[in-house]
């Protein structure tokens, strides 16, 4: 309200509330000449205004809505009930009816969800793994479904194809499995979750030691090396103060059970060989990888956190969908 | 009173908007106090130990709050992605909660277990290198920066003020015990903070380095037990229906 409104009502026209517009009786209030009346609100407005408290009183009638003392009111009873069916902790289903309420309606949601999927993951549980790979149709679900598991649960560590951060998690699309690539070996390392432990070495075997095991280890797949010290390097890898070979096996291409290396392939977890230019870099990072040891590998355990249907339905989607399954 | 005197008087018109927007929360709220149901009643929820206090402490301070929340609705699109709805007992021990609403990146409610400590402290460094469309900042400093636990004590003593069960006594530790059990209640209690603190950091090597105690190891053992506290294969599927 400037101060210009106060002179014009209050000293040029005291009594302009009496004075009408149109038939309309003003404020008083004038700006500029522009007066404000008194209109009655419109009836419509009105109305509408006293349907919401009508609305009001409906909703006490359907909803939770009143607190007393303890407890609340919860709708008249059987007027707006919800009934579905939940699993309890022996296995058992019971069917419920309850007052309204968020909870009861989050269980409907969920039971018409699995009546939608049900006879998909009934499907899925029921047929053997290489069958299900079979039926193309099945296969359509498995991937759709499996796409939206994978990027929720598995995607920030293996990345959304499943290829994998060198020195970070496997690739999963390649044909080289360190855990084994079978559907039950596959399906065991994503209930159970793995973490790689290979001991740190620079206390058991000396820096000269180590420095010929590398070398040993990068002939292994063709990469450039001191091939008298890979001769020496292959003494300690099968030397039982380094016993290298317990876990990589003589042959140095891995066990299955212990989740260690194949070393004679060209595919590294741990540090990007392939990549590396230098032939001293190279050497460096692995020596670093043997002096250091390694249990930084965590793949999490899910079976807290997915349904058994789920699980098996990502191993055929790992093994399948991602293309690197035998 | 007429309306004009109100109009033309500020600071009645003040005090009367005050009372009639208290009323408002008051009707919503004090009730809350008194309905039982309000907080289920389920085991395992527990005060945060002296690191995941100061890891918390730190989540505010960086102001993760902003883009995530940590409340998951009775939502059938959010228990697909993000697992069981939150519950009102799971952030008793908040002061302040930190449901949030702003969900510029994922709900955190559950995350706890969900990732390694090497993939948490790695995606906190540069989240691009392992989520390449992340647009989540870098906080590569958390892991240089070495923990300030100094004032944990007196951290935890503010809680205990607002009525989280942290003891001070042998007697308020022995009803600890009781309620929490004694794996629990040992770091509950104020005057062995520092020493727990600097304890769980050592085993649980959060940041991955275990040569130094930094505010990484603080935020990922927060992350860490994120929604991890109920066990909800103990409960019937529809066991939470009945408190609302
Ligand atoms: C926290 C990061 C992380 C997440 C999340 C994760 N993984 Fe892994 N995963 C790893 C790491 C690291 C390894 C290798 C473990 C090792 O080196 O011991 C691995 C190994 C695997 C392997 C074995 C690979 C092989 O060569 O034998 C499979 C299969 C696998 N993960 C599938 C999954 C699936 C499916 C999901 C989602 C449900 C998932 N992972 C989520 C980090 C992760
Ligand atoms: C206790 C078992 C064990 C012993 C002993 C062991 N390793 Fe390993 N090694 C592993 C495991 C397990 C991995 C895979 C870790 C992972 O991926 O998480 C591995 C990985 C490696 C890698 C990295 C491969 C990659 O893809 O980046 C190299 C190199 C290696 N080992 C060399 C050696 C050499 C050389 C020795 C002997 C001096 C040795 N290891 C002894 C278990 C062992
Ligand atoms: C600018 C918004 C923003 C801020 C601020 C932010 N984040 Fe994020 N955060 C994201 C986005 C987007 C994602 C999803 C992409 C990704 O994983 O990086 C994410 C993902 C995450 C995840 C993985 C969640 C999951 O289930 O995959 C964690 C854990 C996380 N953030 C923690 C934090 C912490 C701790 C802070 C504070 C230090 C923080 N964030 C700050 C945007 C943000």
């Amino acid at each position: 309200m400037s101060q210009e409104t106060k002179t014009n009502s209050a000293s040029n026209e005291p009594k302009s509330r009496a004075r009408k517009a149109g038939g309309v009786p003003s404020t008083g209030h004038s700006w500029d000449g522009i007066e404000e009346l008194t209109n009655q609100l419109p009836r419509w407005w009105v109305w509408a205004f006293y349907l919401t408290a009508i609305f009001t009183v409906v909703y006490w009638l359907f909803y939770p809505a009143w607190p007393i003392g303890s407890t609340y009111t919860k709708g008249v009873p059987g007027l707006n009930s919800i009934t579905y069916t939940a699993t309890q902790v022996d296995g058992t289903q019971v069917e419920k009816t309850t007052h309204w309420n968020m909870r009861s309606k989050f269980m409907v949601e969920m039971n018409e969800l699995h009546a939608a999927q049900k006879q998909w993951f009934d499907k899925v549980a029921a047929t053997p793994f290489d069958q299900i790979a079979q039926d193309a149709e099945l296969m359509q679900f498995v991937t759709s479904a499996g796409k939206t598991l994978f990027s929720d649960n598995c995607a920030p560590c293996h990345q959304a194809g499943g290829q994998g951060v060198i020195g970070f998690a496997p690739n999963l699309t390649d044909d080289h499995w360190q855990y084994g690539s079978s559907y039950a070996q596959i399906q065991d390392v994503i209930v159970h979750g793995r973490q790689g432990y290979m001991p740190p070495f620079k206390e058991i075997i000396t820096d000269d030691e180590i420095t010929s095991a590398a070398h040993y280890v990068l002939s292994l797949s063709g990469e450039p090396h001191d091939a008298a010290s890979a001769e020496l390097g292959a003494k300690v890898f099968k030397s039982d103060t380094a016993a290298c070979y317990a876990c990589h096996g003589a042959d140095a291409k891995g066990k299955e059970g212990l989740g260690s290396a194949n070393l004679t392939d060209k595919i590294w977890l741990w540090a990007n060989i392939p990549e590396i230019e230098d032939a001293d870099e190279k050497l460096k990072a692995v020596k670093n990888i043997i002096a250091g040891g390694l249990n930084r590998g965590v793949m999490p355990a899910w079976e807290d956190r997915l349904k058994p249907d789920q699980i098996k339905l990502l191993t055929v989607y790992v093994h399948q969908g991602l293309g690197g399954g035998k | 009173m007429k309306h004009d005197k109100i109009e033309r008087n500020l600071g009645i018109l003040l005090v009367l908007t005050m009372v009639a927007i208290s009323v408002g929360g008051m009707v919503e709220i004090i009730p809350l106090f008194f309905i039982k149901e309000t907080v289920e009643k389920v085991e395992g929820v527990r005060p945060y130990k002296p690191l995941e206090l100061r890891g918390r402490d730190i989540y505010i301070r960086e102001g993760c709050y902003l883009c995530h929340s940590q409340m998951i609705r009775p939502f059938r699109d959010e228990a697909l992605r993000y697992g069981h709805y939150s519950l009102a007992a799971e952030s008793k021990y908040d002061h302040p909660f930190q449901w949030g609403s702003k969900r510029t990146g994922p709900d955190l409610a559950r995350v706890g277990g969900k990732y390694s400590n090497d993939w948490q402290t790695q995606h906190l460094i540069a989240p691009r290198s392992l989520v390449p469309q992340s647009v989540m900042p870098n906080y590569p400093w958390l892991a240089t920066t070495d923990l300030d636990y100094s004032d944990i004590n007196l951290r935890m003593r503010a809680l205990r003020k607002t009525g989280v069960p942290y003891s001070e006594s042998q007697a308020e530790y022995e009803r600890n015990v009781e309620e929490f059990g004694a794996d629990v209640a040992k770091y509950l209690h104020i005057p062995d903070a520092e020493k727990n603190l600097i304890g769980q950091a050592q085993q649980g090597n959060y940041d991955t380095n275990p040569d130094k105690l930094t505010e990484m190891d603080a935020l990922v053992a927060y992350l860490q037990m994120l929604g991890t506290l109920v066990d909800f294969k103990k409960y019937d599927d529809d066991y939470f229906v009945k408190f609302r």
